[in-house]
């Protein structure tokens, strides 16, 4: 990085430290912050919509579909976060590729399951083989954000239909004595209401996805916690040019202070929120709001 | 759509032509293979693999991946093998399939505090979990602690979790050479079958290419040369 850090056995103290902060596996760390917010601003909304389908179907009058959303949340729910990202993304990964090998390799003749391996015709691969390194990392990414979203998803969907549930059924009464259908008093009457409900549910989970990142290693993709262990780590001299000694507490020390601000921003804006789904409802924070405006 | 068509066909010719083979490693076992300063794969296994890609006529490209998952990912088809100083056994053979071993069956040493007197076959020693120390471990009659990372195993002994590591010499060698606290006790133990390449069991065209590459290295001396250079251990 800079020009005095051509030799860095000679250096020592500041200089030292600004020449071993700058190399290109501390950038990497600094990148993989991005990364991390990157997956999060992407995944949270992504598990609200899952969430939010699970908990309709669960709810739904047809049968069916009720079973559908239920079985969702029930086991997802049930199955470690770990078993899932060992297997369930492989699965998934190999679904994908299944389906574009019945598309694009009609006339394939071996089988696709060979002993424990999975083969596919080289069209199909997801990426293709010869796909440069970035775009096998970005679609590692975007496994990794579909897998988050669904397992945050079934969590999501469980405190939505809670939430669901909490809405008074006197407002959804009177909406149905207007002359509402179902669907008209769902939308304009329930939904509006539940989130009141379903914050402080729904913000454990943000606190929690926050913080399930790690996970993200089982999948290739380098986070923040992968490079803290591996920068922190002791260093020979002989595989690098800046020797230390076990400085992982330094690095994780570092991601405490990322993480403690993180979530106390995440505190100040969920509080904001919290406050303006408040108004108006017949709550008792809602009740508090109307008294002090009085 | 006829020129969609031509650039459709010059595409799939041009993914014949190019094989791209992603080698897959850990990233975290010097000398075997490490993250140098600038972030990229480094270590024994990145010459030797870098040499014969080369002399198989292959485009290589390096991705790193955890231990835990690292025989999921193959058979699934994320990268096409494993230079990670995987050894040669039964159990993964019955996975995986192996080059030809490209060092010989690597001595494990036992590392401890220097000066203690440490019981080998009932005291407790750590090693990585998923690893032939590991099985060998759990076999002597001693208590087993696995860790997920190599450096977190030494870490174990340098605060007394555990009373010793049971590692690869090779890795072992620098740490303890850089640090008086620790030291090896008793007799290496011989495990394994060398440390070979994995790849899925039917990439069988993939293998024999790497297989020749690696007994053309071994014949004229340079894989010998490699094992010098890193201080893996006995040369060919």
């Amino acid at each position: 990085m800079f020009s005095y850090c051509s030799d860095p056995e000679t250096l020592s103290g500041l200089t030292w430290l600004s020449c071993y902060l700058t190399t290109g596996k501390h950038t990497s760390l600094y990148l993989s912050f991005g990364t991390v917010l990157l997956l999060l601003a992407i995944t949270a909304p992504i598990a609200l919509v899952f969430g939010f389908g699970g908990a309709s179907a669960a709810r739904s009058r047809f049968v069916p579909l009720s079973w559908l959303g239920k079985a969702y949340i029930g086991i997802v729910r049930g199955v470690p976060d770990i078993a899932f990202f060992l297997f369930f993304v492989i699965a998934l990964d190999q679904a994908f590729e299944y389906l574009r090998h019945t598309i694009k390799c009609p006339d394939w003749d071996q089988p696709i399951r060979q002993g424990n391996d999975f083969v596919v015709c080289a069209a199909a691969k997801l990426p293709l083989g010869d796909a440069p390194q970035w775009v096998h990392e970005t679609y590692g990414f975007f496994l990794a954000v579909l897998t988050f979203s669904i397992i945050f998803g079934a969590f999501a969907a469980n405190v939505l239909y809670g939430a669901m549930q909490a809405v008074p059924r006197a407002q959804v009464e009177t909406a149905e004595a207007y002359g509402m259908t179902h669907r008209q008093a769902f939308w304009r009457i329930m939904v509006p209401q539940m989130w009141v409900y379903a914050l402080p549910g729904l913000s454990n989970l943000w606190m929690v996805l926050i913080k399930a990142t790690p996970l993200l290693f089982l999948l290739g993709v380098e986070d923040i916690v992968y490079w803290a262990r591996e920068l922190g780590g002791t260093k020979t001299p002989k595989f690098t040019d800046y020797p230390h000694g076990d400085w992982r507490m330094w690095y994780f020390g570092a991601l405490l202070v990322f993480y403690l601000l993180f979530t106390k921003v995440s505190e100040v804006v969920l509080g904001r929120i919290m406050r303006r789904l408040t108004h108006g409802q017949a709550t008792m924070g809602g009740e508090a709001q109307r008294k002090a405006a009085a | 759509m006829k020129y969609l068509l031509i650039a459709a066909a010059a595409l799939a010719a041009g993914a014949a032509q190019a094989q791209t083979v992603r080698m897959g490693t850990e990233g975290a076992y010097p000398p075997y293979n490490y993250i140098d300063d600038s972030g990229q794969v480094a270590g024994f296994e990145r010459e030797l693999g870098d040499e014969l890609c080369k002399r198989a006529e292959l485009t290589c490209e390096w991705v790193t991946n955890d231990w835990d998952s690292i025989i999921p990912n193959l058979v699934s088809g994320n990268y096409d093998t494993i230079i990670a100083g995987m050894s040669i056994t039964d159990e993964r053979d019955e996975v995986i399939d192996f080059t030809q071993n490209y060092t010989q069956p690597d001595p494990s040493a036992f590392l401890a505090k220097a000066g203690a007197d440490v019981d080998l076959t009932g005291g407790v020693i750590a090693a990585q979990t998923g690893t032939i120390q590991a099985s060998y471990v759990a076999q002597s009659g001693a208590t087993l602690l696995e860790f997920a990372t190599p450096e977190e195993t030494i870490g174990a002994v340098r605060n007394g979790e555990a009373d010793a590591v049971l590692a690869d010499r090779a890795y072992l060698e620098p740490i303890a050479a850089e640090d008086a606290d620790l030291d090896f006790v008793g007799d290496d133990v011989l495990i394994g079958g060398g440390v070979g390449m994995g790849l899925r069991e039917s990439d069988t065209e993939l293998k024999e290419k790497f297989n020749a590459a690696i007994q053309s290295m071994k014949d004229d001396g340079t894989l010998n040369e490699l094992i010098t250079k890193w201080e893996i251990g006995a040369t060919f």
